[in-house]
């Protein structure tokens, strides 16, 4: 029983640490994107809408295009979004709150609205959006994993998309901390007019990291529709995942690496609840609180111990104009 | 010498920031991107419908305005998004960037519901109805001070300090609609003192919205009044701009913060009461149905100004409006509204830059 929760708890952390991944790279360079929510509900359905024209078109699917169109599907719709907030935050220098808001609001109505209008629009004549072939092909895991014993269950049971997930997280990682690039990065989100002063391009880090935090978090939300949810999108159903990964950047103190064990420790906190025997439903309710409160004592921590290295982009949430001071 | 000066690659435009614009012109720009915006939409409605633009708008404006109830349903709408959005805007002028909004108001909509489902039988109308008041004003003045408290004590981020505050409200409100739940084990409360409606707004000249309306308007006034003429406001707006010069000229800064956020979570509770006591009656986890973040682009495009929140307000109420009825008559997804409030904000958004900034092209080498 031990294993099986685990191994929820990393299905359920996957598309958190997508998101977070994301989001920490976009927040280093001091954006505050709170459109992380909208860009993976777009990068869910915009995979989506790849599978489904895709299976709708031919008689068999062929497995390596099935995977491919959805993904670079994913890829073109959650790099639009990036695209959207940084044109308004670095080049028209909008209030980054209000930009995000506004980016999740449109990010959400488009994931829902595609997702409860796809097949009217298509003149399609399926009852619903079963992706099932598709779901296969990106569920497609080791085989010889189960021969493993505990440690196949643990470790090896899952599609490539989660090991792509972490492999994602550690390059990040090292990106920022062992490569000169990265630390121009850095630089750009704690003071980005002495970065400006030094040389780097504000604009051009800043706009790399928003589109390339936004494609890492549109593939959170592919993973969970075509992994999770077996290829079956259900409006809302991907629910507060998005504010979740924003949670995660926070437990995990702006580090990928952090947001690996972060990522399972959210899963679990949200699968936890099935674990108790004897709790009422109310009681579940309760228990789902515990990532936010979580997440709340972390910044209450951070905030208080005011350790260097511990805090936020010191430049987060502002806009960078070279002539005001 | 005229090679030196080749040397210097001047990039072909610039940014610089602009003075101020006069009052009709800056407000020119905005309408322009409204209207901008508003044939996008129509572009966008048209390449998923194919039905044609002119008709698109006609059927926006009767989805909104089209039927006498409409037109009362667009206005208690439009009033409970300006009443959160009068709450929330002392905070941001304060650049204290409060997006618990949706938690706020809902634990304000949660003390109104428990009194009313606990007391509603025991207590005589006026009796209940005080109550109600103190308490929903309580409950969201509380959910507002957690985070000024550390704010204010050790500059804790409050954008995500309340925006994890919004799902714990959430978690309460489910817990709570478990717990009370008709018939048990639902996971839902229905609509509360359905027979004797002990706790409901009452209803004024047999319109059900009328007073909730009225009382939104009275806010609007005193939120303006307070903002503009009285001491607080002063400070407020003196703590947004520079904290340095607040604390310089000897304003309580962490005071400052603290009485303002109360002030914008009990507003909130106040929405709460509202949406709870007097319209729906009954409360779900959705009650805000996302209000508490629309309040914020409606309060910042307003440039927190009460009175033009009104006309904000109206415009994106209105929109979603149209744009339900023509997803409803085509058959489509309803989240087409959020859609074409999303592109209306990015189009408002991104005017402010031509409100603020000017470019300013390479001067042509004769002029030198």
């Amino acid at each position: 029983m031990i294993i099986a929760f685990i191994q929820r708890a990393i299905v359920q952390g996957i598309p958190l640490l997508f998101g977070s991944t994301g989001e920490i790279l976009t927040e280093k360079s001091g954006n505050l994107n709170l459109g992380t929510a909208g860009v993976m509900y777009v990068g869910g359905i915009s995979g989506v809408i790849g599978a489904f024209l895709y299976e709708s078109s031919v008689e068999t699917v062929n497995p390596v295009l099935a995977v491919l169109i959805p993904i670079l599907a994913c890829i073109l719709g959650s790099l639009l979004m990036g695209l959207i907030y940084s044109f308004l935050t670095v080049t028209l220098r909008a209030n980054q709150n209000v930009t995000g808001l506004a980016l999740t609001t449109f990010g959400v109505g488009v994931g829902n609205f595609f997702g409860g209008s796809l097949i009217k629009l298509t003149d399609s004549d399926l009852p619903s959006i079963t992706l099932t072939q598709t779901s296969n092909c990106f569920k497609t895991t080791i085989p010889f994993a189960d021969k493993l014993g505990w440690f196949g269950d643990i470790f090896l049971t899952y599609s490539f998309l989660a090991y792509v997930a972490i492999a994602v997280a550690l390059a990040v990682s090292f990106w920022f901390n062992r490569t000169r690039s990265g630390l121009s990065l850095r630089a750009v989100g704690e003071n980005p007019a002495t970065a400006d002063a030094a040389g780097i391009s504000v604009s051009k880090y800043k706009y790399l990291s928003t589109c390339v935090g936004s494609i890492i978090a549109g593939f959170g939300g592919l993973y969970y529709v075509m992994d999770y949810a077996c290829g079956i999108w259900s409006n809302d159903a991907f629910g507060d995942r998005g504010w979740l990964a924003i949670a995660l950047v926070i437990f995990a103190i702006w580090r990928p690496n952090m947001s690996i064990i972060g990522s399972i420790v959210f899963g679990g906190l949200l699968i936890v609840h099935n674990y108790i025997p004897g709790l009422s439903f109310s009681g579940q309710e309760l228990f789902k609180m515990a990532p936010y409160v979580v997440t709340i004592l972390v910044l209450i921590v951070i905030s208080m111990r005011q350790k260097r290295e511990n805090q936020p982009p010191a430049s987060l949430g502002l806009s960078y104009f070279r002539e005001e001071r | 010498m005229s090679n030196n000066a080749k040397a210097v690659r001047e990039p072909l435009f610039h940014i610089a920031k602009r003075d101020a614009m006069p009052f009709w012109k800056s407000w020119l720009v905005r309408i322009l991107s409204v209207v901008a915006a508003l044939v996008a939409c129509a572009a966008v409605t048209v390449l998923l419908t194919g039905e044609n633009p002119i008709q698109v708008y006609v059927t926006m404006i009767d989805g909104a305005i089209g039927t006498e109830r409409r037109i009362w349903s667009l206005l208690q709408n439009t009033a409970m998004l300006l009443c959160v959005s009068l709450a929330v805007t002392p905070a941001f002028k304060m650049k204290f960037w409060n997006i618990g909004a949706e938690g706020q108001v809902l634990m304000g909509g949660l003390a109104t519901a428990a009194c009313m489902i606990l007391f509603g039988d025991k207590l005589s109308p006026p009796l209940l109805m005080l109550v109600m008041i103190i308490t929903s004003v309580l409950a969201g003045a509380i959910w507002g001070f957690i985070p000024a408290f550390f704010k204010a004590n050790w500059n804790t981020n409050e954008t995500l300090f309340t925006l994890m505050m919004n799902y714990i409200a959430m978690q309460i409100v489910s817990f709570f609609t478990y717990k009370w739940s008709v018939p048990k084990g639902s996971g839902q409360i229905g609509v509360i003192n359905a027979n004797t409606q002990a706790g409901w707004i009452p209803a004024l000249g047999g319109k059900a919205y009328l007073l909730n309306i009225l009382i939104v308007l009275a806010l609007t006034i005193a939120m303006y009044v307070y903002l503009k003429y009285s001491k607080h406001g002063y400070e407020i707006a003196v703590v947004g701009e520079s904290e340095n010069t607040a604390k310089y000229i000897g304003i309580n800064v962490k005071k400052v913060i603290i009485r303002t956020v109360i002030l914008s979570g009990a507003l909130c509770g106040i929405a709460g009461l509202l949406l709870v006591s007097g319209t729906d009656h009954t409360i779900t986890r959705h009650t805000v149905a996302g209000r508490g973040f629309t309040a914020i682009m409606v309060s910042w495009l307003a440039k927190f100004n009460p009175v033009f929140m009104i006309l904000t307000s109206f415009l994106i109420v209105f929109l979603q409006k149209g744009a339900t009825e023509i997803s409803t008559i085509f058959g489509l997804n309803d989240s087409f509204s959020e859609i074409i409030t999303g592109i209306i904000i990015f189009f408002i958004i991104g005017s402010e830059f031509f409100v603020n900034y000017t470019i300013k092209f390479r001067e042509k080498e004769a002029n030198k």
